[in-house]
């Protein structure tokens, strides 16, 4: 047995889309393998510690929870790049993604610096993207998967030219509603936008960054988990991705009169 | 182009146009001819309103402005004939219909949608209007609480210093909207013995309206409702017009407690479950309040009510029974758990999850509801609706045997199959959405069971 030791980040702030629930995956999933799951929040007073943690997770919030935590979150950079730099694995959904870039402009212009560990930016726009989102992810070379999950943001995401996406867009908007792409990843992290919670529709993402974790942990490479019956999520699944392929996200765009704009995640 | 109609033009059109919605089996017709008489004539709403010789009142929040509205009719209905939305059509075009069909009606008393709130009070100008409550809700419909609570704000400074707003204190950003404002009246709850002992997980307004540290909560009640006050720039709950105190609650039958106003104070026995119901009871009574009634007039219209549509309702089936206990989000769905739980945790229910428009098309919802204490108590678990596979893995992730959960979206079929497991003389709970009530409400209407909802409140 092995003790995963997870970071929850600002679990009291970022928690918007049902975070709680890609943890009940992640600390299921390890249960049922034999392993055991170690989750500490972290919150704003607290430092990361080198080596102290296998597996981050950051949520989504609304603007104004940003806003709130954005400086305090730019300050953990640095350990928060060395941690997966040595092979942590990292979530970060919506409003989290938003803030692992270099900056992020939120709805009424201000301005909240970023980590700076993916190498993106984020800008919200007019109209928030809103609706069922399918992706399809080629995570291992040569194994394409597919994503379904919900997006809700005002921001649009502008990876670098460097940078590889999480996936492509099947149907929805992902980072921009424009480029096709969605997401970002870099080594063991994944930044997105989809939240539904993500993973307990797609336990294949939990596994993978699981199994990263686990090699974090006992310091060898990942190798993968027992496979479990994943019945009921591979029917959640079937009906998330359908919603989609209806007319997901693209019938859905909100428009909102000028004098009322929604603030952004 | 609109063409000015003359009125009686308008409404006896739109009138027709309900009947024929009615015929063609298209449910209650409830907005249709609202709808029709928003584009026939879009000023129509504002004469029809100002027309009321006694005025109107709004009722507004994300959790029990149904029962606020159906309570506050309760009251009322002694004082003056009412045009009231009782089916629950909420938005402008729901109103619009209700004014159409309410002849010799003299007094207005509206639910009405948080979104559509300021379109509405610009058009319908009320005399009173309650604000209950905000909690996340429909995130895909409405985008965040702030754009909500920002509605709101800058709705109430709108309106006339007349205009009598109640509110509830409990609620950080709700009770701040009486600040300034005289002829507010605030109410809220003061019995610390029922407090939770933290913050839920889904407690939304936590973090100080004023300056965004975190409140300190003397007593938690429902979500982030209850006694705060922030311990760096001293943002407090507003002081209390009226109270409920001495609470006692009793199962899933009633909740008895002391209605508490500077005129004096009356126990009242209302016939609905949960904390939840009393801040409905206060926000009916205390807006009843503005309206002129007394409190012999309040305390004898609590007593009477009994639940509104869908809401809480036993429908017998036979030699058994159904619970229906509507569930929307996360605040108002813990609340129906704990109620349930508190008031002898049953050993099968049949939850149906929807993702309709009316439902939230993001059902991510359901993994902030702390199901987990209604988990523990069962035995079986029929999951149904169209997303009755995320309900599933809800609770396989909660730690609920799979082998233990059932799967049926077919509504119908789900609860046949809840009865068939239902014991002769028993109850079965069912907690569907907002499209999965209604769709239960046909199913039990076909059969023969109930009334449909249009008979009734008419």
């Amino acid at each position: 047995m092995t003790t995963i030791r997870v970071a929850h980040l600002y679990p009291d702030y970022l928690n918007i889309y049902a975070d709680r629930g890609n943890m009940a995956v992640l600390r299921r999933r390890a249960e049922w393998r034999g392993h055991e799951l170690e989750i500490t929040g972290l919150g704003m007073a607290d430092s990361i510690v080198a080596g102290a943690h296998d597996l981050f997770y950051i949520g989504g919030g609304q603007d104004r929870e940003q806003l709130l935590v954005a400086a305090d979150l730019s300050s953990k950079a640095e350990p928060l790049i060395a941690a997966v730099e040595e092979g942590c694995a990292l979530l970060a959904v919506c409003g989290g993604y938003q803030l692992l870039g270099r900056r992020y402009r939120g709805f009424h212009g201000e301005e909240m610096p970023g980590v700076g560990l993916l190498p993106l930016e984020t800008v919200a726009g007019e109209g928030r993207l809103i609706g069922n989102v399918l992706l399809e992810c080629e995570v291992e070379p040569g194994l394409r998967r597919t994503l379904a999950g919900f997006e809700n943001h005002a921001g649009r995401t502008l990876l670098d030219p460097r940078a590889r996406p999480l996936g492509r867009v099947v149907c929805g908007y992902g980072n921009d509603g424009e480029s096709g792409w969605e997401g970002c990843r870099l080594k063991g992290a994944v930044g997105t936008y989809l939240h539904g919670p993500l993973l307990p529709r797609n336990p294949w993402l939990a596994d993978w960054l699981l199994a990263r974790a686990l090699a974090h942990r006992s310091g060898g490479e990942p190798t993968a988990l027992e496979p479990l019956l994943d019945e009921l999520e591979a029917g959640a699944h079937a009906v998330s991705a359908g919603r989609a392929q209806a007319g997901g996200g693209a019938a859905a765009v909100r428009r909102w009169p000028r004098r009322a704009r929604p603030a952004g995640s | 182009m609109h063409l000015r109609l003359p009125l009686v033009v308008d409404i006896a059109g739109a009138k027709v146009v309900a009947a024929l919605s009615r015929l063609a089996g298209a449910g209650g017709g409830t907005t249709v001819p609202g709808k029709l008489l928003c584009k026939l004539d879009p000023g129509a709403i504002d004469r029809l309103a100002a027309a009321l010789p006694a005025g109107a009142a709004v009722v507004s929040a994300t959790n029990g402005k149904t029962t606020t509205t159906a309570i506050a009719a309760e009251i009322l209905r002694g004082r003056a004939r009412l045009a009231h939305n009782r089916a629950g059509s909420n938005l402008l075009s729901g109103v619009a219909s209700t004014l159409l069909t309410s002849r010799g009606a003299e007094l207005g008393l509206f639910e009405v949608d948080e979104a559509a709130l300021p379109e509405v009070v610009r058009r319908v100008r009320p005399r009173a209007i309650s604000l209950g409550n905000l909690f996340r809700d429909q995130l895909d419909r409405y985008g965040e609480l702030e754009l909500v609570a920002d509605r709101w704000r800058r709705a109430v400074a709108a309106l006339p210093a007349a205009t009598r707003i109640v509110v509830n204190a409990d609620d950080p950003q709700v009770g701040d909207l009486a600040h300034g404002r005289e002829t507010a009246s605030t109410f809220g709850l003061d019995d610390p013995r029922l407090a939770r002992s933290g913050l839920q997980h889904a407690a939304d307004s936590k973090y100080c309206v004023r300056c965004g540290t975190p409140y300190d909560y003397a007593a938690a009640y429902v979500g982030h409702l209850g006694d705060y006050r922030c311990p760096a720039c001293g943002h407090a709950r507003p002081k209390l017009d009226v109270a409920a105190r001495a609470i006692e609650l009793d199962g899933l039958d009633r909740v008895v407690f002391d209605f508490v106003t500077a005129d004096g104070s009356r126990r009242v026995d209302l016939g609905l479950p949960g904390l939840y119901n009393v801040y409905n009871a206060l926000a009916a009574g205390t807006l009843a309040q503005a309206l002129g009634a007394s409190l012999d007039e309040i305390a004898a219209g609590l007593g009477r009510f009994t639940a509104a549509f869908g809401r809480f309702e036993r429908i017998p089936v036979g030699s058994k029974g159904l619970l229906l206990l509507l569930i929307k989000n996360p605040a108002g769905a813990n609340e129906v758990v704990r109620t349930l739980v508190e008031g002898g945790a049953p050993r099968l229910a049949v939850v149906a999850l929807n993702d309709g428009i009316a439902d939230g098309r993001d059902v991510s919802w359901i993994w902030d509801v702390d199901f987990e204490p209604l988990f523990e108590g069962l035995e079986r678990l029929v999951v149904s609706g169209d997303r009755a596979t995320e309900l599933a893995l809800r609770a396989k992730y909660a730690g609920f045997d799979t082998q233990a959960i059932e799967v049926v979206p077919d509504l119908a079929r789900a609860v046949d199959r809840g009865l068939e497991l239902t014991p002769e003389g028993g109850e079965l709970v069912v907690l569907p959405t907002y499209t999965a009530m209604l769709g239960l409400q046909r199913l039990v209407t076909q059969r023969g069971l109930v009334r449909p909802y249009w008979e009734r409140a008419a």
